[in-house]
């Protein structure tokens, strides 16, 4: 039996036992001239652990009574955090490097954090939910301080394990009431208490600090504040890392908990997903307006995407699902090639996060700006840029579910978001003839992942890829 | 040809693609390879177009020459075109040489220039020929970078005011029409436009926040594309943006805004409005004739005051769409051809006429109306193909711009008197700024110093309003051409509408009566 089990989380152990080898390694021997190293050995992890689970995946397994479940669903998200950390770690290693930031503990800890994102989208169980979120949140606190000698990247750090803190003591307090008023913590038992379509009004409790501590997570407002500070003080690649992999994990585990333990009484919840989602959308759309700081506007802009992701989650039905799948999917695209472009802005070797200093950088860097105004257009959700179609799926969703007024309102609110990502175009292509300019970046990384980025997003269009299909599969497995 | 319509959608894309990646340098050779390129993409794509025309049979009110292919979330790759969208496709091929033409001056970022127009180009003909109401979205929606892009980059000295009101005014108004789509793609299950086209969604009254909605479902997404194609035409209140993008655009911008991308507002209404939300197109139309008079009225007094030639030009484009909306709305043969017919005629006589404005200001860089005059005495030729366009633009007898205000006219005059009677007010308006703006910039003496060494057209700008006033004359005498194609599509279209109005009151009353 305990063998059948270990076979079902064979990835996290093979994963955490890497991390383990690697942090023992490099301490007993050449410590932080490992990093380089330690960063591409990581990165082959993830892409092997990715082919390993996209592949041999089968069914709908449990393991450990339940705590932990391996189905198509959980297969769907941890290839996308795995594709997506690696990528954001490829991307980081030569700016870490050049730098001095390439400690070995930062490919560790990120190893780490996503051993704890695989571990909160296989969670069947309060426990395990808790578990994977605090290994996921410690390691990204530290992950957020790296630049230890930097007042911006510390405080970073700090705010982040406060309010995350919270956000745990929130979660965890909705977890007892649920346990106390359930009786159990597996999510399979929660959810036969539900009857006729409603849960108890104790579970109620217990379910909106769930979701209070989840929405932290994803930042949704009004639980967003940590994020234009995290997002500008840490050091770029671990913005791009925050923007990406994390946010698919909890916007993964946000599913399973609603459609797992509490899919009886889709009701109940959805209109507080929708609300949040409202008020997501709208504040991601107007504080962004007012930012220079590219970092800080690419945080407002995460956080309206999240409201776009949690439209679909609102919708609580398959079709919500893999719309919300699918719109991850995409974000998670597009912002790895607006993060490798954010990273390639540079003047004299020191990083430029003043949108400013993008004047006229098109008449410089043509095809760059080019990668970067698709992207931005995409994230504007204007066609025939893939983003679209991800708003496009969660309107759809939510139309079904019957949350006309808040399709209205995402549309209305994507207009808003529009003008700022307009702003980037604008001093891209229009500006004033700037004083001093951008370096001529030549890493051919960061390059390639703009191009790669920018060419998804335009030829996607065509079948999106196939995501659709995997999506929907994972999506009918979570709901039933 | 199985795949004649897609070939003739992407081939300025393809033209785009190659100059993208294999043209190199920013010296004169590449600018002038650049311009060749782009000139021989629309050339060869009005060519092949051609061949549309011929293999269009317009005794075959359906869709011809349709091509499918699956796509996304169940929706189609499909094209096709009918009586109403073939004329438009052929007018897009048909003006984009002469905009690229008009570019030849062009020397900031020519590569760029020209990927923008080809890209736009392939975009239009995609919105005329796409028959799934998402890929008529991709295809409409796409259109804004581009000439974001061409006002932004080339425009005049307001440019980036005028870009953004451009891009974010019509954004706002085709999402809504994005939600009323994903509405009827819940509704009908399918985005295919032919089959919604059949398809009567619920008319029956509900209350809304309180509010009793007459014509239900229908009213309500008439209205979403209503503020989609009213902003595109654009119609009386919301045309602000348009004098705006026309007077900072690059005269090549200002000549597809004018004779193309407008006429998607048109089409629109015609392709979704009509067809799909009979109900609600017929409660709202004495909204919108009246929103039209008063377009064709008003707007022709604020071009009577303007400055400015371009501004001039773009409001009498808003009052001339006036009609366009008028002739649709009346739902008749003669108010519907007329409609289509005064878009393809706009499209030649607006287009020349900011070609005329281009003309003088790639000389003077200014397009004050007081800082010419007396132009008669130094280009007799130009002041020849001016007067010849605004006389169309007036509506002379014999020009293309009589027949489709006179067919207009008719149409509306059927349904309601009155909006005629204020339309026909209109006429005279414009013939009076018309007139006065080719009185103060042509006639009278040449005093201005700066004026005395301008030179008359030029071969090449000869060449280019030749093929417009060939069209603008053809079809004033010979509307038949126009009329024929699109006659038996637009009849199938106004029964259709009648007999949706009809079976809609009926199950109305059934229920009643029950």
């Amino acid at each position: 039996m305990i063998q059948a089990d270990l076979n079902i989380i064979l990835p996290e152990i093979v994963l955490s036992l890497f991390a383990i080898g690697a942090l023992l390694g490099a301490v007993y021997t050449s410590k932080d001239k490992m990093g380089p190293v330690l960063v591409w050995a990581t990165a082959a992890v993830f892409l092997a652990l990715a082919l390993w689970i996209g592949v041999s995946g089968e069914g709908t397994n449990a393991a450990f009574g339940g705590m932990f479940v391996d189905d198509a669903f959980s297969r769907f998200a941890k290839v996308a955090i795995l594709l997506s950390s690696a990528a954001v770690l490829v991307m980081s290693q030569e700016y870490m490097q050049r730098k001095s930031l390439l400690r070995f503990e930062y490919p560790v800890l990120v190893a780490l954090s996503v051993v704890g994102m695989m571990v909160m989208v296989s969670a069947g169980d309060l426990l395990t939910l808790y578990m994977g979120l605090e290994l996921q949140s410690l390691a990204l606190y530290v992950v957020a301080s790296l630049r230890r000698d930097s007042a911006r990247s510390t405080e970073a750090g700090l705010k982040y394990f406060v309010l995350g803190a919270l956000s745990s003591g929130l979660l965890l307090y909705g977890a007892s009431l649920t346990y106390g008023y359930a009786g159990t913590t597996l999510f399979s038992d929660i959810i036969q208490t539900a009857t006729k379509g409603h849960i108890s009004i104790g579970l109620l409790f217990g379910l909106v600090f769930i979701i209070s501590g989840l929405a932290f997570k994803v930042s949704a407002v009004p639980f967003h504040m940590w994020t234009p500070d995290v997002y500008e003080g840490a050091p770029t690649p671990v913005t791009a890392f925050f923007a990406t992999a994390p946010k698919i994990a909890a916007m993964g585990l946000f599913a399973r908990v609603l459609h797992d333990a509490f899919g009886g009484a889709v009701s109940d919840w959805s209109q507080v997903i929708a609300l949040l989602s409202l008020v997501s959308m709208f504040l991601g759309a107007f504080a962004a307006i007012g930012q220079t700081n590219i970092k800080r506007l690419m945080a407002f802009s995460s956080i309206a995407h999240m409201g776009y992701a949690l439209m679909g989650l609102a919708a609580g039905t398959v079709l919500g699902v893999e719309a919300m799948l699918v719109y991850m999917a995409i974000y998670v695209t597009m912002n790895i090639g607006t993060f490798a472009f954010i990273l390639s802005m540079e003047k004299d070797g020191q990083a430029v996060t003043d949108i400013g200093a993008l004047n006229q950088y098109a008449k410089r860097e043509p095809g760059k700006a080019l990668a970067m105004l698709i992207l931005l257009f995409s994230m504007a959700g204007v066609p025939p840029m893939v983003g679209f179609f991800g708003k496009l799926y969660v309107l759809r969703a939510a139309y079904e579910a019957g949350l006309a007024w808040l399709a209205v309102a995402g549309v209305i609110a994507s207009v808003i978001g529009a003008y700022y990502y307009l702003r980037i175009v604008y001093y891209m292509y229009f500006g004033e003839e700037p004083d001093e300019t951008l370096d001529k970046s030549n890493s051919p990384v960061l390059w390639g992942f703009l191009m790669a980025s920018a060419a998804i997003m335009v030829l996607g269009l065509i079948n999106l890829f196939g995501v659709e299909g995997a999506a929907a599969a994972a999506a009918a497995t979570l709901v039933n | 040809m199985d795949n004649l319509l897609s070939i003739v959608t992407f081939i300025p894309a393809l033209a785009a693609l190659i100059l993208a990646l294999f043209l190199r340098g920013d010296d004169e050779a590449a600018a002038r390879n650049a311009k060749w390129l782009a000139m021989i993409a629309t050339s060869a794509t009005f060519v092949v177009s051609l061949f549309i025309l011929f293999q269009f049979d317009s005794s075959n009110t359906g869709f011809q020459m349709v091509e499918e292919a699956s796509w996304v979330m169940g929706m189609q790759y499909k094209m096709g075109v009918d009586g109403i969208s073939v004329l438009f496709v052929m007018l897009t091929t048909f003006m984009m040489p002469l905009v690229i033409a008009a570019s030849w001056d062009v020397n900031t970022r020519v590569k760029e220039y020209m990927i923008a127009f080809l890209l736009l180009e392939t975009l239009m003909l995609g919105v005329f020929m796409a028959l799934d109401l998402v890929l008529f979205y991709v295809f409409f929606e796409a259109g804004l970078i581009p000439m974001f892009l061409i006002i932004g980059i080339w425009g005049g000295a307001n440019r980036i005011y005028a870009s953004y009101k451009f891009f974010l005014y019509t954004f706002l108004g085709s999402v809504l029409m994005l939600v009323a789509m994903v509405a009827m793609f819940v509704d009908a299950g399918t985005t295919d436009i032919p089959t919604l086209m059949t398809h009567s969604f619920g008319s029956e009254n509900f209350s809304l926040l309180g509010i009793q909605v007459v014509g239900g479902l229908q009213t309500l997404m008439f209205l979403a594309f209503f503020a989609s194609f009213a902003v595109k035409m654009p119609m009386w209140p919301v045309h602000t943006w348009l004098p705006d993008a026309h007077v900072q655009a690059p005269t090549a911008g200002s000549v597809v805004l004018a004779a193309i991308l407008l006429k998607m507002g048109g089409y629109g209404f015609l392709r979704f409005s009509l067809p799909m939300f009979p109900v609600g197109a017929e409660l709202m139309t004495p909204l919108i004739l009246w929103m039209s008079a008063i377009a064709i009225v008003y707007t022709s007094l604020v071009a009577l005051v303007q400055e400015d030639m371009k501004k001039l030009i773009a409001y009498s484009s808003v009052a001339h769409m006036g009609y366009v909306t008028m002739g649709i709305f009346a739902a008749n043969q003669q108010g519907i051809d007329g409609a289509i017919f005064q878009m393809i005629s706009h499209g030649f006589i607006s287009g020349a006429l900011f070609l005329c404005v281009g003309v003088i200001y790639d000389r003077m860089h200014t397009r004050e109306i007081d800082a010419y005059g007396g132009l008669v005495t130094r280009m007799p030729a130009y002041a020849l193909i001016f007067m010849f366009f605004t006389m169309a633009n007036v509506g002379l007898p014999g020009t293309s711009g009589f027949v489709g205000e006179f067919l207009t006219l008719i149409g509306v005059f059927q349904v309601n008197t009155w909006v005629a009677a204020v339309a026909t007010a209109g006429v005279i308006l414009s013939a009076a700024y018309a007139l006065w703006l080719y009185r103060r910039v042509v006639m009278g003496d040449l005093i201005k110093e700066s004026l005395r060494t301008i030179t008359d057209m030029s071969t090449r700008e000869r060449a280019i309003f030749a093929p417009l006033v060939v069209m603008t004359l053809l079809l004033g005498v010979y509307p038949a051409l126009v009329l024929d194609i699109i006659g038996p599509s637009v009849e199938a279209l106004v029964s259709n509408y009648e007999t949706a109005l009809a079976s809609a009151q009926d199950a109305l009353q059934t229920a009643a009566t029950n």
